[in-house]
């Protein structure tokens, strides 16, 4: 791991995230394209994003959805 | 005896507002299923969640008329949840020492796939399928062991999909302090998830 690589993990996430600087971003881009090690990773970060999401979804219970239809108000 | 104008355009109006206290009522019941997701990870467990989502809707429908038509109605509904949450006072939420979240976050945005990469050298984890190498219960659980304050923030943006805008809103934070938040958030959460493969 290089230099290089430790700016590169410094800028996973606010490129994932595309808030970096278009010179940042060209940046990482040319170290990405010449560096497996980071690629990988980043490619890592971006589907664990997404299990990440899926993995912490639980669907709500119909009793809570009943509960909250029974608050509404009651039509005249 | 005919009603006077003025009764007539009281009439009018209530029954403009009837109309508008039904509409807002169903599209708030619309987003329950959004509203739950993130409430279910703020939560410690899944009856506070209910008792959250519960009472933020009661709360909802009774100031009904303080909501903006037109703006972000799943984001002021989640207003109303996160503070119901803060002032709960996160019973049974761990509060860890500023110098322990340092630590966690000082292993950086790597830590997770050099763990998973060392614990078997000739798998390549960006390549798997990470739900093969990674639970659903480790992600739940490395998920409610992030700090309250970092959590709240990758809840919000991660899972229910908040800009960082909306997240400051909703926080009432400013944006950069969502962002730092989110940064450190997701390293901790990377951080407590090597911790369980080494386990």
């Amino acid at each position: 791991m290089s230099d290089w690589c430790e700016k590169c993990e410094e800028m996973m996430q606010p490129f994932l995230d595309g808030t970096l600087s278009d010179a940042d971003v060209a940046e990482a881009e040319r170290h990405l394209a010449l560096c497996s090690w980071c690629a990988k990773r980043y490619r890592f970060e971006e589907r664990l994003r997404r299990y990440v999401r899926v993995a912490a979804a639980e669907p709500m219970r119909p009793e809570l959805k009943a509960r909250l239809a029974a608050l509404r108000t009651p039509l005249q | 005896m005919s009603e006077s104008p003025s009764t007539a355009t009281e009439a009018l109006r209530l029954a403009q507002q009837a109309r508008n206290r039904v509409r807002f009522e169903e599209e708030a019941l619309e987003l329950s299923d959004q509203v739950y997701r993130v409430a279910r990870r703020l939560a410690g467990t899944r009856e506070e969640a209910e008792d959250l989502v519960q009472q933020t809707y009661e709360r909802a429908f009774r100031s009904w008329q303080q909501y903006t038509p037109g703006t972000n109605l799943r984001a002021w509904l989640l207003r109303i949840l996160t503070n119901l949450n803060i002032d709960r006072g996160r019973r049974d939420q761990r509060t860890p020492q500023t110098s322990s979240i340092d630590q966690l976050e000082e292993a950086g945005d790597y830590v997770l796939y050099n763990r998973l990469e060392s614990a078997a050298p000739e798998a390549n984890p960006d390549e798997e399928r990470v739900d093969e190498r990674l639970s659903q219960d480790s992600i739940v659980d490395a998920l409610s062991e992030v700090p309250h304050d970092f959590r709240d923030v990758v809840v919000l943006v991660d899972i229910g999909e908040f800009s960082y805008a909306d997240a400051a809103q909703i926080l009432d934070i400013p944006v950069g302090t969502v962002m730092s938040r989110l940064h450190r958030g997701r390293r901790i959460l990377k951080k407590n998830l090597a911790d369980k493969v080494a386990a």
